[in-house]
């Protein structure tokens, strides 16, 4: 069954099987405002934690989204090319950004649950 | 995030109540959105009626029998030619002809002017202007009042429900149909609008008459970037700044013919000679290709891949269904369908030099 984990900046993980899906907050898409693009990572493209990952691109302003953990980029939302708004509608389902096989599930132990997640945007 | 030195709109209780998220603007805490977002606050403008509190504007009334002197000098402008309720853009000029800021003067009598000038230049605007009066029979005096922007097809009709006839008024005229009030038919959308000036109370009561009608929207400091982009119209201290003239602004439309000519305001030699040498890099418009937006301050480069200008806004036009920017490109590249390549975080974007403005201008002319 999946675990799903917070970040400090309004990431969330879906953890199953060694492969982590990715997306941001409802909160962080709220702050972010109508999405317009979302510039997608490469398939096989290794990350380190903190490392640029996608680009989110609102009316206003860009927006980094950053590898909460290391790993490999095994899939990209290709939705999210024709309908960047999906990341507005659902950011915590269909407007996920990206999936990553994680190269060291330690790192898991270093981010949030929903609980503390909650407590972190008051 | 807004600092603790930004200057607060005297409205702010009306905009937290409507849920306004704030961001700091040249100084000022500003709505930069409202819960409906920018897009929907952007449609709205152009299909309804928005409404733009805009009070980190500043309005100056400069009187006084040598007022047109004073602002001719001050201004490529030939105040004198103007007629009463007739409004103009202009600017101030340094010495070098670079934009010091763009201003509406519009006039209100013989003697009796209204200048509006830009939220992050008012403060060094009322400075260079008081120092220029001092030559001259003339005052300044900066007014205090809170200024709302009404924008979009329905304004009028709004504003009539509200009890104020707008009828005759028409595009680039201004009025004082109350005491203390001047309402001018302009702004910054490319839409039908109105701008008004007025005091505090009686802004209060007009805000709370427009908000009870369907048709109103407050509309944030996001969409009101996003209108003017696409409208092509100009943001001091991006697309124009002290570093540019007008005529490498592509402005040159705002200076009467005789006052580029023989006018003696602030810049006229700088400006002159700036026009015969003919400006190196042009003001154009920027269609990026696909849907990546191209932001400010990403550098242009020609099909060689030879730098050829910059970026000076940039965003996602709601209305226009695509990115659109606005920047400097060299002049040989300046005609409307020429390539150029934007460089994004490493990524060459192509870019159609476009004209301007991306969505007609709708102005009630006459």
């Amino acid at each position: 069954m999946a675990k799903t984990y917070f970040t400090a900046d309004h990431e969330w993980l879906s953890v199953e099987g060694g492969v982590a899906t990715v997306g941001i907050t409802d909160y962080a898409q709220e702050q972010l405002g109508d999405l317009v693009f979302v510039e997608l990572p490469e398939t096989g493209r290794k990350l380190t934690k903190g490392d640029t990952a996608v680009v989110v691109e609102s009316v206003k302003a860009a927006s980094d989204v950053y590898a909460p953990v290391d790993g490999e980029i095994t899939e990209a939302n290709g939705m999210l090319s024709s309908d960047p708004s999906l990341v507005n509608s659902a950011a915590t389902g269909a407007g996920w950004l990206w999936k990553m096989r994680l190269a060291d599930e330690s790192q898991l132990a270093g981010l949030m649950d929903e609980t503390a997640y909650k407590a972190h945007i008051g | 995030m807004t600092g603790n030195d930004d200057k607060h709109l005297p409205l702010e209780d009306i905009h937290t109540a409507a849920g306004a998220r704030f961001g700091a603007f040249a100084g000022w805490s500003m709505p930069l959105t409202y819960p409906a977002g920018v897009m929907k606050e952007h449609l709205h403008t152009r299909e309804h009626a928005g409404l733009f509190d805009i009070s980190h504007m500043k309005l100056f009334e400069v009187s006084g029998p040598q007022a047109v002197a004073l602002l001719d000098r001050s201004c490529p402008l030939d105040a004198g030619a103007l007629e009463v309720s007739q409004s103009k853009l202009t600017f101030f000029l340094n010495e070098a002809g670079g934009i010091l800021d763009d201003l509406i003067v519009t006039r209100l009598g013989a003697d009796r002017f209204m200048v509006v000038a830009n939220a992050g230049n008012a403060i060094a605007d009322e400075k260079h202007l008081r120092e220029l009066a001092a030559g001259f029979d003339a005052m300044v005096e900066p007014l205090d009042r809170v200024f709302l922007a009404i924008q979009g097809p329905e304004a009028w009709a709004v504003l009539s429900r509200a009890g104020i006839e707008t009828g005759s008024l028409l595009f680039m005229h201004g009025v004082e149909p109350r005491k203390n009030w001047f309402m001018s038919r302009s702004g910054y959308t490319g839409e039908d609008g109105f701008e008004i000036g007025l005091p505090e109370t009686d802004a209060r009561d007009l805000v709370a008459k427009l908000l009870g009608d369907e048709r109103v929207l407050w509309i944030g400091l996001a969409a009101r970037d996003s209108l003017r982009l696409e409208a092509g119209l100009c943001l001091h201290g991006q697309d124009i700044t002290p570093e540019t003239d007008p005529a490498a602004a592509a402005l040159m439309w705002a200076i009467p013919k005789d006052t580029r000519a023989s006018g003696t305001f602030i810049g006229a030699d700088a400006l002159r000679a700036a026009v015969e040498r003919g400006p190196a890099q042009k003001r154009v418009g920027l269609k990026p290709e696909g849907r990546q937006p191209v932001r400010a301050g990403a550098a242009l480069f020609d099909a060689d891949g030879h730098p050829a200008g910059h970026v000076t806004s940039g965003g996602f036009g709601p209305s226009a269904g695509h990115p659109v920017a606005m920047g400097y490109v060299a002049a040989p590249l300046a005609k409307p369908g020429t390539r150029v390549f934007a460089d994004v975080r490493g990524t060459k974007i192509p870019v159609d030099i476009s004209s301007l403005p991306f969505i007609p201008h709708r102005y009630r002319k006459g």
